[in-house]
């Protein structure tokens, strides 16, 4: 514990309430809450408290409140409460600032500054409970021309057709490793993806075999610097493969899973040692050029016998409509953009809330400089990072995006808080933790039908977005700016946004 | 290719102009289990094409003539039986990448190789009668690769192991910078045939971040040449007896002397922490 430094938040218990059941005592991993039988008392160390609010909604009495702590130092635009309290605790260790979830700082979100169209007289609306609307989705690279010959009655495509992955609804689910992520958790989100028809990321830490047989044909599987579970049976029985680059949240630095949450099944699919710190490293040590991302592409077709689409996933940074131009001709079907409010199970502060830029922006020049150089089809977008609603799906696929990735959204529908103490181990929600007594709060046959619900209702909502605007097939509005407009923008970002003012 | 609306033009060099296998067949001879490839003229694709049509025709030993530069070989073979091993002997110079995602074949080089090679390997072996370039036996996760003569840069970054399943890589002279450099595993011989004596290995920053694993070398290495990760000890009974059975392999694939190798000096670099970066955060 650090000394000076203020409570985060303070725990507020209603005596009168308090049925001394020691419910609180037994959820809180950080030991926030102690029953002292003589004194028949609970006590409060409220400076150990995260703030995740897994108390306060266990409380079967009612009884407890976390609220921010109401202590402050004064008031000063600069120097803001969170600058003080970690410039303190890098003043008692010398060390870096971790923190995990995504960005929360308060740079512009564009989803909320872009409003939607929809049909008003001269073309009439959809509704979608009576008419048929498509939401299915294929990600890969398209043919430039498709070339049908009639066989007699029968149509028959002559184009080469490249592996392509088939959604049905255009979320997919964001990579979150095993091994930052709990087993339950990532099975979880492996359920929910085959039941509901779209697919789970795995993220470097490998799938596990037993899985293989049941969910390989909903993942897709990553490999990154650290190459973690790499095998050839791994990227055969995947249904797409991704090679990770970059990441919203700490675009241009690697990962240090540490070795406490290395347990023995973690290191089975990692293939390292139990305990040992599982290091990605920055750059993927045989990629440093677009030539040697090109070597890598083909690899893994090579592996794969050409039946898999591959994507390059990047992080949005200032060249990213260049990179990636260079990232499709390099030979990739699909490029993945992370966008700075992308989530993580553990970043240094500093590069969390400081580098990269917003997906949105990073978003639209990318799908804008492919139309421009022709090579849009060549490839599928994935856009990702800090999707929140099914209303900003439905503006990231207008702006460009063939699908998104929501990783966040997920975690928050399987329970998550928001707490950002990913990267302790600790999470009390059972999400983000190797610890046995705290993985046990997630019920994979529960948490699943979370996730498909969540799915349900954004696809539900996207085709009653898409209906209002007349539209009844997802892919018609891919692109398709004309049915947006910005509010309170700077000419500048609706240029790079390519939309107009609303009014015009 | 239409080139539609090109701003730039698009060339794929590596997948325009193939020939469909049909085609490619004229390149090779099979007579049961062997066969024989011409890779003259092949393309990368081509030739792994070609390859992996003659093992699913039963070619289980192929020697492939005249490489010249082609990427992959051997990493196209997934075999649905794990038991099913393929012999494939390459004569000149393969390309990059030589059996990236290996799966338990036997590649035999007569000649060097380029960058690449072993390229997260999960099993069977690779013995290059040659030197090879950057980046060998990175990330690999199991298997052997004996390298006769030097190695380029970074190699055997991040190689990895679990339990009995440990990568091996035996180099016959020396290596360059970031050798390797983020180990998490495997066994790796640095022998050092080639120096003159007194002579010290070329590479700096050696096992940098490393953080598992262990390197035995063979010759002189100079303090400032190892990363701080990096802890040098002197060979217990057992080390001796890992080094002594890789020795003789490498002597068997290459026809050279095992006792003048085994009568060298001989130091251990063991990473200090598995955990190198473990307190460098405030929580």
């Amino acid at each position: 514990m650090y000394s000076h430094l203020l409570s985060e938040f303070t725990v507020q218990r209603m005596d009168d309430r308090c049925i001394r059941c020691q419910v609180c005592e037994r959820q809180c991993p950080n030991e926030v809450h102690e029953y002292d039988k003589e004194l028949d008392r609970m006590f409060t160390y409220e400076e150990k408290c995260v703030g995740c609010q897994r108390c306060v909604v266990m409380c079967p009495a009612k009884a407890l409140f976390v609220r921010s702590h109401p202590s402050e130092y004064r008031m000063n635009a600069s120097w803001t409460r969170d600058k003080f309290q970690n410039l303190k605790k890098q003043a008692e260790t010398g060390g870096v600032v971790l923190t995990g979830s995504g960005n929360d700082k308060p740079y512009r979100i564009y989803w909320d500054h872009m409003v939607l169209n929809a049909s008003q007289v001269t073309n009439p609306s959809i509704d979608p409970l009576r008419e048929p609307m498509e939401l299915k989705t294929f990600i890969g690279r398209k043919p430039d021309t498709l070339k049908i010959n009639m066989d007699g009655d029968v149509p028959k495509v002559e184009s080469e057709l490249h592996p392509n992955i088939t959604l049905k609804s255009p979320v997919l689910f964001s990579a979150m490793s095993y091994g930052a992520i709990s087993y339950r958790a990532y099975k979880s989100l492996a359920m929910a993806a085959k039941e509901f028809g779209v697919m789970f990321n795995t993220g470097e830490g490998g799938l596990p075999v037993e899985m293989r047989k049941d969910y390989a044909s909903n993942a897709i599987v990553q490999c990154a610097s650290g190459r973690f579970g790499v095998d050839q049976d791994y990227l055969n029985s995947a249904a797409m493969i991704e090679i990770k680059i970059g990441q919203g949240a700490k675009p241009g630095i690697g990962g240090h899973l540490p070795g406490e949450k290395v347990a023995q099944h973690v290191a089975q699919t990692r293939m390292i040692p139990q305990g040992t710190d599982a290091l990605s490293p920055a750059p993927q040590h045989d990629i440093y050029s677009i030539e040697d991302l090109s070597m890598l592409i083909y690899a893994l077709k090579e592996a794969t016998n050409y039946e898999k689409p591959v994507s390059v996933k990047i992080a949005a940074v200032h060249n990213v409509a260049a990179i990636a131009s260079g990232i499709v001709r390099a030979g990739a079907d699909v490029v993945a953009i992370d966008g700075i409010r992308g989530g993580t199970g553990a970043a240094p502060l500093a590069t969390r809330d400081n580098v990269g830029i917003p997906l949105e922006l990073a978003l639209a020049s990318v799908d804008r400089r492919l139309r421009e150089e022709g090579i849009r089809s060549k490839c599928s977008i994935l856009a990702a990072g800090g999707f929140r609603c099914s209303a900003d799906v439905l503006k990231a696929i207008a702006l460009g995006a063939d699908a998104v990735y929501i990783g966040t959204a997920a975690l928050v529908a399987m329970g998550c808080t928001l707490c950002q103490k990913c990267y302790t181990g600790k999470c009390a929600w059972g999400i983000c933790t190797q610890n046995p007594y705290l993985v046990k709060r997630l019920n994979p046959e529960i948490t699943s039908q979370r996730l498909v619900n969540l799915l349900k209702a954004w696809s539900h909502e996207l085709k009653e977005m898409l209906g209002g605007m007349g539209i009844n097939a997802i892919e018609s509005i891919r692109g398709n700016r004309e049915h947006l407009r910005g509010i309170s923008l700077e000419e500048w970002e609706l240029n790079v946004l390519g939309v107009k003012g609303a009014g015009e | 290719m239409n080139g539609l609306n090109m701003k730039f033009g698009w060339r794929d060099n590596f997948m325009d102009g193939l020939r469909p296998v049909r085609e490619l067949e004229n390149f090779s001879e099979i007579n049961g289990v062997r066969a024989e490839i011409d890779a003259q003229g092949l393309k990368h694709k081509e030739l792994n094409d070609l390859l992996f049509h003659l093992v699913k025709k039963g070619a289980r030993e192929i020697s492939i003539k005249n490489v010249f530069g082609q990427r992959y070989i051997g990493s196209r073979i997934f075999l649905p039986d794990a038991q099913d091993k393929v012999k494939i002997d390459v004569y000149n110079f393969p390309g990059n990448d030589l059996g990236v995602f290996l799966g338990g074949h036997y590649i035999n080089v007569h000649g060097n190789a380029q960058d690449g090679v072993g390229n997260t390997m999960d099993s069977g072996q690779i013995v290059v009668h040659g030197r090879a370039g950057d980046v060998a036996a990175m990330s690999m996760r199991g298997g052997k690769v004996f390298i006769r003569d030097n190695v380029g840069y970074r190699t055997a970054i991040h190689m990895k192991e679990y339990k009995d399943k440990v990568p091996v890589l035996v180099i016959g002279g020396t290596a360059q910078d970031f050798f390797g450099e983020y180990m998490a595993g495997g066994k790796v011989i640095l022998l050092g045939l080639n120096l003159k004596k007194d002579e010290y290995h070329k590479a700096h920053y050696i096992g940098t971040g490393m953080h598992g694993g262990v390197i035995y070398l063979r010759g002189n290495v100079e303090e400032h040449q190892l990363g701080k990760e990096v802890g040098v000890r002197q060979l217990d009974d057992s080390d001796w007896e890992v080094v002594t059975k890789y020795v003789k392999e490498y002597c068997g694939h290459f026809d050279v002397s095992e006792q003048e190798i085994l009568a060298g000096k001989f130091q251990k670099l063991l990473p200090v922490s598995s955990r190198p970066y473990g307190n460098i955060y405030a929580y």
